[in-house]
């Protein structure tokens, strides 16, 4: 690693920094896994454990479908009311939060709005909105509107800090009063990446909507906790497949949007198999 | 119709780009400045609809100074003046129409605007203006989908769209081929003859200005060092303004 014959400097030399830095790491994951107590033994009755459990799983049972529907159903309404009022509520605050549009005494108290919202994890909001409004599904759309402000406005400020300037310049320069330079110079810039990641929320309100329902904010969460202490094994495995279910129609119906919203696609192009090819552009397009 | 007094700028404090600039544009024809990169062409153009902040020094516009405006009396001034910009900026994914029709949004509301509820003159008028620029049957199409001169005719369009009093075109071939930007030029001078509008344009081409301006301003160094018609725009002038000869021959 020393300098070469003709006196030059090593042009790969690695910063001394960066090799303490890989190596406190190294230490630290040994000393971390040393104090889990982790041992073989562990391992061993851990894999017996899981083995009796899935045996349990099987077959799922399915008897009980009135009680999963309805928790199914409302996790779903949770889903969808909070990403209908958090998007809502976010396009305000992602607004006054960009810096290149707004003053300073507007963007400051919208990040920290949007920080706010980002800081703790649904779970945790939640279990606040239980104890302030009650048990039930109020409180998990209450948590997840939260959740949702803070991701879709950090999105939304991205995007809109990221647009074009000359773009905005020009509908600027023709005398356009704030609200038309947004709809023309401006909202047509971030459009498509908002309808991305709008649905990308839905999808994660979807998975989310049916957690919450663990600390009794409503949904099909409070049904899967309960039957695991019961431990009702079959029935935890049949509110499981039905969970997953869940999040595929989410899946495919997301996608769908983006196709209706992005690709100009109707209807019936969605469901018929020859209908024209219609391609989704990656979240990130230009 | 608009005149320049001791018009300066600097971005940065002691170092201007403009210098006690003094022009006065006619109520017609096409007026050209031209000079090196970095001259302050640009900034001059810029400065008179404020899309750039002037430093000091006047702007009148019919007798109004536009440097002392803010707000809505300065957005009712910038309707009165077209802007073509050098890389068309055209709103990418709105459509051809939709870029012409951005040109009345200050006569517009923002709610009939956001509806693209737009008076049935404007529609009819920006139909025609497509005509004229030989992009009928491109309403539809999106800003993204076109070629460079196309974009650029969709600028002038734009730009024509505000019947404004003064047509500003901050080098606007400067994106394209020689061939097309002559067209460009040319349809810029013909809507501009057509309709009686006068035309400030900054190029980097002096061939290009010589052909198509009726006055040509020199700028050097921040200052105009040339102000004249292209018939005794002599090499000796445009030694002044460049500098160096060797590019002459």
């Amino acid at each position: 690693m020393s300098a070469d014959a003709a006196g030059r400097d090593d042009p790969f030399r690695a910063s001394r920094w960066a090799r303490v830095a890989w190596i406190a790491l190294a230490v630290y994951v040994v000393y971390a896994s040393s104090r889990m107590e982790i041992s073989w033994e562990r391992v061993v009755t851990g894999l017996e454990n899981a083995s009796r459990f899935f045996a349990r799983m099987f077959p799922p049972n399915f008897e009980r479908w009135e009680l999963l529907l309805k928790g199914l159903l409302e996790s779903l309404e949770i889903a969808v009311l909070s990403s209908a009022f958090g998007i809502l509520l976010a396009l305000p605050v992602g607004l006054a939060a960009a810096r290149n549009l707004m003053p300073a005494w507007a963007t400051w108290p919208a990040r920290f709005v949007i920080v706010a919202c980002r800081s703790f994890h649904p779970v945790i909001v939640a279990i606040l909105f239980v104890k302030a409004v009650g048990f039930g599904a109020l409180a998990g759309i209450l948590a997840l509107t939260v959740a949702s402000i803070g991701f879709i406005g950090k999105l939304f400020t991205e995007a809109i800090e990221e647009i074009s300037d000359k773009q905005v310049e020009a509908v600027r320069a023709t005398g356009a009063p704030f609200a038309s330079v947004l709809a023309f110079g401006v909202l047509p810039q971030v459009f498509s990446r908002f309808i991305g990641f709008s649905t990308y929320q839905l999808d994660s309100n979807l998975r989310n909507s049916t957690m919450v329902g663990i600390v009794g904010a409503g949904g099909i969460g409070g049904t899967l906790f309960a039957a695991f202490q019961r431990f009702d094994y079959d029935f935890v495995c049949a509110i499981l497949i039905a969970i997953i279910s869940l999040i595929m129609v989410g899946e495919v119906m997301a996608t769908g949007v983006r196709k209706v919203f992005l690709e100009g696609a109707t209807l019936a192009d969605l469901f018929s198999r020859s209908g024209r090819a219609v391609r989704v552009r990656p979240l990130e397009g230009d | 119709m608009l005149e320049l007094k001791r018009l300066s700028k600097s971005y940065v404090p002691g170092k201007p780009v403009l210098v006690d600039i003094d022009l006065e544009i006619a109520a017609r024809g096409i007026t050209s400045v031209i000079g090196p990169s970095g001259t302050g062409k640009s900034t001059l153009i810029r400065c008179v609809n404020r899309l750039v902040e002037p430093t000091s020094g006047e702007i009148l516009f019919d007798g109004v100074d536009l440097a002392g405006l803010s707000g809505q009396r300065l957005r009712h001034a910038r309707r009165h003046i077209g802007m073509v910009f050098q890389e068309y900026n055209l709103v990418e994914r709105l459509t051809v129409m939709e870029n012409l029709l951005s040109g009345r949004l200050g006569y517009v509301s923002p709610w009939a605007a956001w509806r693209r509820a737009f008076p049935p003159d404007d529609l009819r008028a920006a139909f025609e203006l497509l005509d004229v620029v030989g992009l009928a049957g491109y309403a539809n199409r999106r800003a993204d989908a076109l070629s460079g001169g196309q974009r650029q005719r969709v600028g002038i369009a734009r730009a024509v769209m505000q019947r404004p009093k003064l047509l500003l075109a901050d080098e606007p071939t400067s994106s394209l081929d020689p061939k097309t930007s002559v067209e460009i030029m040319q349809l810029l001078a013909d809507v501009a003859r057509s309709r009686e509008i006068p035309v400030l344009v900054n190029m980097h081409d002096v061939e290009l200005a010589r052909r198509f301006a009726d006055r040509i301003v020199g700028m050097s160094e921040g200052r105009i060092v040339y102000d004249g018609p292209p018939a005794t725009l002599t090499d000796g002038v445009l030694k002044s303004i460049y500098g160096g000869e060797a590019w002459l021959h």
